[in-house]
Formats: structure tokens, C-alpha cells, sequence
């Protein structure tokens, strides 16, 4: 089997199999992105074997921890997907968890999680085709950054 | 439910007994991942006591054992790895509540369009993640609580946005129902599209014999109020009690003391085009759209009028109608659902510029054709060239103009209505002069309805209309402004060059323009195609994905009178079912707060689009926020934003979601 080398910030050598496959956990918004994954099913539009998904009501309900929680607990990537700014279910849901994932961005940053880890995208529910899009570039991000070690402890 | 159960009563306390039920949907599922191993896999989860396979959950058989199989092993909790919950998650839900256990107790695994469907080429990988749906469903389970179901009362009321053929027959089958209708037009007269077409086809019945007396219903109808010039402008609340803003233009005309006698029109200096007529005739700045128009009173164009003032003297307008300082009044109406019915627009052929159209006098679009052909339109019925005025001997057709497109530009969908109405102008062109040479160039004949085939094969045999099968390749003007059509008959395998005096090009359907405002407006979505988005293609095709918000007519995609209004009466029908019963049940995933963790930092008050969050001072812990819960929609931005964890949303708390995340190996 193929290896693939990469280098990450702290100059430790990540060996990452080709055929690896990232566990990403997705939090889609029951309205826009979820239906927007359920419609990529129904047209049967093929994205990598990657994302694990957790329903929730809007992305507004997305507390930042549990994005750190995710991370801290070994997930490779976390996606985040909602309705377009504007189209929000709950009238402005989607506005108020951008604000504060802009924020998170920087915190993450500040903690040292590589930028690709978290992924913060929209999708309709007519959009099946950008989901799978979407999805495909995130885990060819996260497939970049190697598994994620930052938070195991080595002995 | 066959009979009265044993309850099983769950506090939240006693040790979980988890079952899972894992479905083949046929070989949806089963082709791809091996239902055995899954459930052997299940079988390993804490908690899990139970996990078996059926080839579909969902019918009778598969709902049944479930029942039996919660009563035999004690389950607290069940998990259906199947289908999405969007599907099919009411359906097992019901099952749990006849079996005796509360409906929330349950939790679907997606594992069809999640994982069977979208990983078909990777059998392992999609095994892998229905393993982790499976168990991220049972963590999730572990912490389900007994949730109550909460209803809330339906006002007998419907708005009704577009006075078209299908938002006029929705509202006269709510009205003469007893409910209470608003319907919403922004031109000023109902009728909508119906009333520019002359015959419709294949019965060949005219079309506003058929419309204007519905109009007349519509506007007579003690239930309806009839709110035309008039737009939505603002929609707040939820299912069975929405607050509707609607604006009503100014006509400029007392539209109570206008009695329509037209004198006015007579005296009005101002003419520009009619857009009933497409720009084929002209109309003054004071106007009602065409005769037969419902309301009858008339309407200023105030971007044409000149403020003349000859309308406004007691000689012309007897009752005194003329108000030009008319001011545009908005008013607030409650309602319980909502049917949104605000039909299409014309694909405007401009942009393919190699048909000519806008350039060459004499190429038109079908529904101008329409409004040559009708016998209360500008012509009366007889057909001339724009060119000349003179009446044409030959006319080519071209079908599937921005429509079936995906090479120049236009819509990808088929207009389904085109062959059928390029044939019948054909016809009825054909009747009238049976020497005339007709042609047309189609790619493939749609002739899908009741009735529509035997139409079409009898234009060909009887009527002696030529099709031809191929594309246009280039059409020029000649001498005498003809149009010269260069194409390529697929079927001889010859290329052909024509000269005819007219060429109408059969334009497809598209959503309106200003579609995109009702979607932020009602918070519905559109589909790739941009028409608004059925809650599902086949067993839900009026809902909208806004519980209480229906769809009907072209507005959801096109299609033909008949199938417009069955969808409206489909709609009203849906609508109706909720009205009548008073009163919906709604999921009560509301947001709770615990006191004694709540600082009172009021993040939560901001955050909230509904302004269901105040702060309130409590006598124990001090200032605290509180949830009103007959305004909270459970969106959960004051739970996301909340520092001190203090906020939850029942169904999808903290406790849930933090073990969906940690149990991941």
C-alpha cells in the first residue's frame, strides 16, 4: 500500500495512508442541509464514506463545545451545515451561529487546530448535489491534515 | 390500535432497554450493506437487549413486530435504522404510542439516504457508517426522556397568495367549507395566466368561459375577501396562527365609489401597452386590465399617468371616483394556513438570440400567439403579422424553447405544456384557414394527459400540420420580412430550408421572478429547478416544509389547467384537514432552563428571533431567564449561546448530543 508523507506545523512526520478514510461528524440543521443530505440519497449522488451525522434543529442550537468536544474526543473533522444566510427556518438562527463560529474559528486557531478541520458550509434542502460537493472537499481537507493527534496524550 | 395495551411507564431513571430494529428497505439497503452483521453489531451496543432485521420496517408486518417485540421484551427505548426520519419517523413514532410507550422514546438511524444510497460504490464504508449511525442513535437513546405532546389551535382561516386558476379554486373549495379565506393578488384583477389563453386544450373549450364565471364566484363568495393590487409583506408566527402583513397598492380610483363604467378610458390622453396583451395593444394610464376583469373598478398606473386631471372632472367621472393623493394602507390579518399559489413567468426568449426574437418583427412567443388567437384579445381572433397586418399563410412552431435546454442557456425541465398548446394553436390557426401551411419543429411530442395523444394524432391526420422532428439551426429574415428557418429533419435525415411568414417559438414556464421573496417570506424552499419545494416528491405534494404552508399550481412546477387545479383542491383539501380539526399537534422541542445554573447574562434574550426569552427575578436564584412557551419554536440559539450550559432543548439536549459525540468507538 501506497504511504503518503505530511508535514504538519510541529515538524512531526504524519505517515497517512492513502486509503485512510477521516471520521468526520456533521452537524446538519433539520431544515436546510439535512434534507439537502437526504435529498443527495435519493439522487443517489455517490460523496466519500466519511461523515457520521448528528440532526439538530438549526445550527443556531450548535454550542461551540460541542465542536471542542468532538475534537477533544477524536473526531478527524467536524462539518457544520445549515440554510443560506437569509433562508433560515427559524428566521435568523443560521445569522447568530455565524457570529459566534466566526469566533470559534480564532479560538481554534488559538488552541492550535489546523485550519480544514472544522467546516462551516451552507446547504439547501434542494441542494444534493453541493452537499455531496461540499462533503467531498471537506474530507479531502481533513484527509490532508492527517488523523487528529493534537489532543492524545503520548507516553 | 388493535387493542388497549399494557402502558409501559418510563420515568427516565430505570436502566435502558434499548431495541433495535434494523430494516432492509428492500435491497435499498440490504444491496449494499449486510443486514446480518449489523445486527449482530447492534446486539454488541450497552444497553441494547434486543436488535432483529425485517425486510420493511414500515408496512404492517414490520410495524407489528415492533409492537410485539416492545411488549414481550420490556423496551424502554427503540431504535429503527431505516430510512430518514424526515420519511418515515411519525410512522414508528405512532407504533411506539399504540404499543403502550411514549412516542419519544425512539430514535431513527438513517442508514438508506445516508449511508446505502450515497455509498453505493463503497459497500464497506457505507457499513461503517450505518454501524456509527446505529450507534450513535443508541447513545442517543440512552438519554431520551418521556416528552409530552403539546398541541396548539389552528385558526379557521386560510391565506391564499395568487388569484390564478388554482389559487381561485383553492379558495372557493375553503370558502364554501366555511373557512374563512384571504386571497392575495398583486395585479389588480384574479384570473391570473387562464385568463390570456383563448381555447385550452384538447377539449378546445374556451378558456374564459370556463374562468370568468370561477371569478365571479370568487369575488361573490361571502368567505372570500378578495385583497387584489395588493402584497404580502411580512409573515410571523407559526402553523395555526400565522400573522400576516399585507399591503394593499393605491389604485388612485375609490375602488367603492368606481362603478366601472369606463367613461374614463374614453377622456385618458395616456396610452402605453397592455401587459394583459402582452404589448399587442395598448391601454390608457387609467385601465382595468381586460373587460371581463374581477374587481371591475379601475386602477391608475401612476408610472404612465400625467396628472392631467381630466379623469378627476364631475363631466367624465360622474361618482367622483379619482383620488390621486390615494395612499397605499397595509393591514394585519391572522390565519391558520397559508397556500401559496403564485403561478409562472414566461421564459423570455431574448437571450437565444439565433431565434430572432426581438429582432424580427414577425417572431413572437406562444403566449402572444395565444392573444392573436383570442377572440376578445387585440385581434379578435384573426391572426396577422406584426409586420404588415396581414394575415399569415405559413407559420412555423418551435418546441422546448428554454426549456430541455442544458446546452444554450434556458431551463433543464420539460414545460410539460408547450406540445400541447403549440398543437392546439395549430389547430385552431388550421381551422380557420385550411390552406395555411403549418410546421412544427418539435424534439420529441409530449403528449402525456388524458385525452392529449388522441389530440395530437388527429392534428397531424385530420388537420394536415406538419411536424418535423430536429432543431432550428439558424433563422434570418428575408424579402418581405418572411423568415427563412434553416433545420434538419432527423427522421428523413435532410437538411430543409423553409420560408415562412410567422415563427412562434413555444417558450417553457418559469418560476416568478420575484420567487426568492416568498421563500424568505414563508421560510419555504425551492428546488434546483427554482420552484418551490414539495415536503416530498411523491407522498406529500402540496406540504411545504413549513408545517401549516401548502403549495399549488405552477408555483411547485409546471404544469398543465387540469393538473393546477387538482393540486389546488389537493392543497385546500390538506389545509382544510388541519382547520377542521382546530387544533395540530407539534413536537415539544421547546427550550428549558435550569435556575440554578442560569446567571442571568441575557445573551439568550438577544438571540432570540421570536422573543420568547425574558429575563424575570426569582425569589431563590436571583435574576434568571425565563421561556415563554407558547412563542418558543425549540431553534436553539439561546441554548448555543448559552456560557453556562443552563439552557436545554428538549429532544436534542446538551446530554444527548455529548453522547452522540463521545461514544464513538
Amino acid at each position: 500500500m501506497s504511504k503518503v508523507v505530511f508535514e504538519t506545523e510541529d515538524e512531526e512526520e504524519v505517515k497517512v495512508d492513502k486509503d485512510w478514510k477521516p471520521r468526520i461528524l456533521a452537524f446538519l440543521c433539520n431544515w436546510c442541509s439535512y434534507a439537502g443530505a437526504d435529498l443527495a440519497g435519493v439522487s443517489r449522488i455517490q460523496y466519500p464514506a466519511t461523515v457520521r451525522v448528528v440532526r439538530v434543529p438549526c445550527t443556531g442550537r450548535i454550542n461551540p463545545f460541542f465542536i471542542l468536544k468532538a475534537l477533544t474526543d477524536g473526531w478527524d473533522g467536524v462539518v457544520v451545515s445549515g440554510c443560506h444566510p437569509g433562508d433560515c427556518h427559524y428566521i435568523s438562527g443560521n445569522l447568530v451561529a455565524r457570529r459566534r463560529f466566526a469566533l470559534l474559528n480564532e479560538l481554534l486557531e488559538f488552541f492550535g487546530i489546523e485550519p480544514g478541520r472544522v467546516n462551516f458550509m451552507w446547504a439547501s434542502a434542494a441542494e444534493g448535489e453541493r452537499f455531496a460537493v461540499l462533503i467531498e472537499k471537506a474530507t479531502e481537507r481533513v484527509k490532508k491534515l492527517g488523523p487528529n493527534k493534537r489532543f492524545l496524550k503520548k507516553w | 390500535m388493535t387493542e388497549t395495551e399494557k402502558e409501559i411507564i418510563v420515568t427516565g431513571n430505570e436502566k435502558p432497554r434499548i431495541g433495535v430494529f434494523v430494516c432492509h428497505c428492500g435491497v435499498n439497503i440490504a444491496g449494499v450493506i449486510p443486514i446480518e452483521d449489523l445486527v449482530e453489531y447492534a446486539k454488541t451496543l450497552p444497553d441494547v437487549v434486543f436488535a432483529t432485521e425485517y425486510k420493511f420496517m414500515c408496512s404492517d408486518v414490520g410495524q407489528t413486530l415492533i409492537k410485539e417485540k416492545i411488549q414481550e421484551q420490556n423496551l424502554n427505548r427503540v431504535i429503527v435504522a431505516a430510512c430518514s426520519p424526515r420519511m418515515h419517523e411519525p410512522t414508528f413514532r405512532l407504533v411506539l404510542k399504540e404499543a403502550g410507550l411514549n412516542q419519544f422514546l425512539f430514535e431513527m438511524a438513517n442508514i438508506r439516504e445516508h449511508s446505502s444510497w450515497v455509498h453505493m460504490k463503497d459497500p464497506e464504508g457505507a457499513y461503517e457508517i450505518a454501524k456509527d449511525h446505529i450507534r450513535l442513535a443508541v447513545n442517543k437513546a440512552r438519554e431520551l426522556v418521556p416528552l409530552e405532546v403539546q398541541t396548539v389551535e389552528v385558526d379557521p382561516s386560510c391565506l391564499i397568495i395568487g388569484g390564478g386558476i388554482a389559487g381561485m379554486n383553492a379558495a372557493l373549495d375553503l370558502a364554501t367549507e366555511g373557512y374563512k379565506v384571504y386571497l392575495v393578488e398583486k395585479t389588480p384583477t384574479i384570473g391570473g395566466h387562464m385568463a390570456q389563453l383563448d381555447k385550452t386544450f384538447p377539449t378546445m373549450d374556451c378558456s374564459a368561459c370556463i374562468l370568468t364565471p370561477r371569478m365571479v364566484d370568487v369575488a361573490r363568495n361571502e368567505n372570500i375577501e378578495l385583497l387584489t393590487y395588493s402584497e404580502v409583506t411580512d409573515v410571523t408566527g407559526y402553523i395555526g396562527n400565522f400573522e400576516v402583513t399585507i399591503l394593499k397598492k393605491p389604485h388612485y380610483v375609490d375602488q367603492e365609489k368606481c362603478t366601472g363604467c369606463g367613461v374614463c378610458i374614453d377622456h385618458c390622453p395616456v396610452s402605453v401597452g397592455n401587459e394583459f396583451d402582452l404589448g399587442l395593444a395598448t391601454r390608457k394610464a387609467i385601465y382595468i386590465p381586460f373587460p371581463q376583469a374581477v374587481p371591475g373598478q379601475y386602477t391608475i398606473d401612476m408610472d404612465s399617468c400625467i396628472r392631467c386631471g381630466i379623469c378627476a372632472s364631475p363631466d367624465v367621472c360622474e361618482p367622483e371616483a379619482i383620488v390621486y393623493d390615494d395612499e397605499p394602507e397595509e393591514i394585519k390579518v391572522k390565519v391558520g394556513t397559508i397556500i401559496v399559489a403564485t403561478g409562472w413567468d414566461l421564459y423570455d426568449p431574448t437571450e437565444l438570440k439565433q431565434y430572432g426574437y426581438g429582432r424580427y418583427p414577425n417572431v413572437i412567443t406562444g403566449l402572444q400567439m395565444e392573444r392573436l388567437l383570442s377572440s376578445f384579445g387585440p385581434l379578435l381572433g384573426k391572426p396577422v403579422r406584426p409586420s404588415d397586418l396581414k394575415e399569415p399563410h405559413s407559420i412555423a412552431f418551435l418546441q422546448c424553447v428554454g426549456s430541455r435546454n442544458f446546452r444554450e442557456g434556458g431551463n433543464k425541465y420539460c414545460s410539460r405544456v408547450c406540445c400541447m398548446y403549440a398543437t392546439k394553436q395549430a389547430r385552431q390557426y388550421k381551422e380557420k384557414h385550411p390552406d395555411a401551411e403549418i410546421y412544427i419543429f418539435y424534439m420529441d411530442i409530449r403528449a402525456f394527459g388524458k385525452g392529449y395523444e388522441e389530440f395530437y394524432e388527429s392534428a397531424g391526420r385530420n388537420y394536415g400540420i406538419n411536424y418535423v422532428r430536429g432543431r432550428i439551426a439558424e433563422v434570418r429574415e428575408g424579402e418581405d420580412h418572411k423568415i427563412i428557418i434553416r433545420s434538419e429533419d432527423t427522421l428523413l435525415q435532410q437538411p430543409i430550408e423553409l420560408e415562412v411568414d410567422m415563427f412562434v417559438l413555444s417558450c417553457g414556464l418559469e418560476p416568478r421572478a420575484d420567487a426568492d421573496k416568498i421563500t424568505s417570506l414563508l421560510r419555504i424552499q425551492r428546488s434546483g429547478d427554482g420552484f418551490f419545494m414539495e415536503a416530498h416528491p411523491k407522498l406529500r405534494p402540496v406540504d411545504t416544509l413549513t408545517e401549516g404552508i401548502f403549495v399549488a399550481g405552477v408555483a411547485q412546477g409546471p404544469k398543465d389547467i387540469p393538473d393546477a387545479v387538482a393540486q389546488a383542491k389537493g392543497a385546500a383539501s390538506s389545509a382544510a384537514a388541519l382547520m377542521a380539526k382546530g387544533e395540530v399537534e407539534v413536537e415539544p422541542f421547546f427550550a428549558v432552563v435550569s435556575p440554578e445554573r442560569c446567571i442571568g447574562c441575557g445573551m439568550c434574550v438577544e438571540n432570540c428571533a421570536y422573543g420568547a426569552v425574558e429575563l424575570v427575578e426569582d425569589r431563590r436564584f436571583g435574576t434568571i431567564a425565563s421561556i415563554n412557551q407558547a412563542l418558543c419554536k425549540g431553534c436553539g440559539a439561546c441554548a448555543g449561546n448559552c456560557r453556562c450550559s443552563a439552557i436545554n432543548i428538549k429532544g436534542f439536549t446538551a446530554e444527548q448530543i455529548f453522547e452522540m459525540i463521545t461514544g464513538r468507538f
